[in-house]
């Protein structure tokens, strides 16, 4: 087992009386894409801060890159790539010129044009970033934390407030990543945006951390109920089955004998969303 | 990069983005010479009663030049990194391996170098329209006043952001502190003309002492001498080291709002 990118034990944060992280443990491996899921206010930009180095934590021991992010230098700062969840960029310089700006900082940087093209801004690399679309602007943002080549990558909810094309685009430059070897931790509030980038999820509600695992069988999917419906003779069924395999088999077999029919049979499992939603609203109703 | 070739780095691109802002070339490069023109116009070939006796014109360019000086200084700097903070970019630079102070070294060099621009574009129109000598015989004398009238309101620039809370108050609060000062302090209305209360008044505040040190540097007093005005440029050091203690303790790298 390699070393983690990422080491997270007994993690904790308070801002006076209120604990906004309470004791999350958590490895990233290298390579991989890590999402970090949760509601408003879940402690997930608290986190993701103090793994950036821009938080101290109250308690518990964090390792990133090997080094403990509060103590972690200039060459640390180099293999790392940070995008934060709001940033305006400047607006009277252009894309290349920003790209540019923030080679400087690095010593060995991705050539410009490489990352144009990693972010799919060819046709914008010399229009100023004013004139770019919310979704053009966090593609860029994205390349400016790319262009130093790290080799572990910030993503704090880098879709929110997109429209449908624009998060698609987004998602194509983030799963192209996978392919440089970055690795991604990723903090989202969208189901979908996790199941579609992340190779693992962990769930955090309320500072703690609710359900981890790859994002199939995230909340122990196969073992919940599932859900059988139809039209029978009396009007609508719906039951709950966690062996529906021998109850579908029943009532077909049931329904074949009687000649009825099962108008509009359907078998389903809770979706992740429905999972999400479970999960998140148990812990606020502690 | 060395440490000196990252602000180069850092200072081009302050430079780019100052150049293409139209609020900061209005505000720091525009304003400046249409007050010099009005003042020169309206005021015309009075004299005034200050070092023995000048006219108007030759009044009115040094007093411009430091206008133009904290303009270039303290506005801009106070300005744009409140909105550089505000938008997230002071903080995202921070996450860069860049040392902090190159961002606000370049920033600074910006600021000068806007100042010295300004200065010899003043002082150029000063020559040409005017007839006022640029006092070549006294460079030192300018140039030493420069250098502690800028770095003094640098540090201010700096130490202000503490106070500003967003991108909307930058702009009030920067020229309510500013504007009465210039009336007060003898830049927009010439000092003999002011009763000695104000004048008092004024004392207190830095942007009298830097007007008078350069304008005692520019134009020549009767007695002669070098003109380098020891006593203002003290009162003036010590309000930039207030300013930078100030800075280095309340500076914030990270937004306000949210």
């Amino acid at each position: 087992m390699p070393e983690p990118v990422i080491s997270i034990r007994g993690l904790r944060k308070s801002y006076g009386d209120f604990e906004a992280v309470r004791g999350v443990d958590l490895d990233v491996q290298p390579g991989e894409v890590f999402a970090f899921l949760g509601p408003n206010g879940a402690g997930k930009t608290t986190t993701v801060e103090i793994l950036e180095g821009y938080r101290k934590r109250s308690g518990g021991e964090v390792t990133v890159l090997g080094l403990d992010p509060q103590r972690a230098g200039r060459a640390w700062r180099e293999r790392i790539g940070i995008v934060l969840q709001s940033c305006r960029l400047d607006p009277y310089l252009t894309v290349r010129e920003s790209l540019d700006l923030f080679a400087g900082y690095y010593s060995r940087p991705r050539p410009v044009d490489e990352v144009i093209g990693l972010i799919g801004l060819e046709g914008k690399a010399d229009a100023r970033t004013s004139g770019l679309s919310g979704g053009q602007q966090r593609r860029l943002d994205v390349g400016m934390a790319l262009i130093g080549r790290p080799e572990l990558l910030f993503l704090d909810e880098p879709t929110t407030g997109f429209d449908p094309s624009a998060r698609r685009a987004a998602w194509d430059v983030i799963a192209g990543l996978r392919d440089l070897g970055v690795t991604v931790f990723l903090t989202t509030h969208y189901m979908d945006e996790a199941q579609r980038l992340a190779d693992r999820v962990a769930i955090i509600s309320r500072g703690e951390i609710v359900a981890r695992g790859t994002p199939e069988d995230l909340g122990d999917r196969e073992s919940r109920p599932a859900t059988i419906a139809y039209r029978g003779p009396d009007g609508e069924v719906s039951l709950r089955t966690r062996t529906p395999v021998e109850t579908l088999h029943e009532l077909t077999g049931r329904a074949l004998a009687d000649g009825t029919r099962l108008e509009g049979l359907e078998v389903s499992r809770p979706s992740l969303e429905d999972i999400y939603l479970e999960l998140t609203s148990e812990a606020a109703e502690e | 990069m060395s440490a000196l070739a990252l602000v180069a780095h850092q200072f081009r691109y302050d430079q780019k983005a100052f150049w293409r802002n139209p609020a900061s070339v209005f505000f720091t490069v525009m304003f400046p010479v249409v007050l010099l023109l009005i003042f020169a116009t309206v005021f015309g070939d009075e004299t005034v009663d200050v070092n023995g006796g000048v006219k108007t014109t030759t009044y009115y360019v040094p007093a411009i030049i430091t206008l133009s000086v904290i303009a270039a200084t303290m506005q801009t700097l106070a300005m744009s990194l409140v909105i550089a903070r505000e938008d997230g970019r002071l903080k995202r630079g921070r996450g860069t391996p860049m040392p902090s102070w190159v961002f606000i070294a370049g920033r600074i060099g910006n600021s000068i170098v806007v100042a010295l621009i300004m200065m010899a574009l003043i002082a150029a129109i000063g020559r040409v329209l005017y007839g006022v000598d640029f006092p070549w015989d006294r460079l030192p004398a300018i140039v030493v006043t420069l250098v502690v009238g800028a770095a003094a309101f640098c540090c201010l620039g700096i130490a202000l952001t503490a106070a500003i809370p967003s991108q909307d108050a930058a702009a009030p609060i920067v020229n309510a502190l500013l504007l009465p000062l210039y009336f007060l302090s003898g830049v927009f209305i010439p000092s003999d003309q002011l009763p000695s209360g104000v004048i008092h008044f004024a004392d207190a505040f830095p942007v009298r002492h830097f007007f008078e040190a350069f304008f005692n540097a520019y134009v020549p007093t009767a007695g002669g001498g070098a003109g380098i005005e020891w006593g203002h440029l003290a009162i003036l050091a010590v309000w930039g080291g207030a300013g930078l203690v100030l800075a280095a303790r309340f500076f914030r790298w990270t937004p306000r709002g949210g």
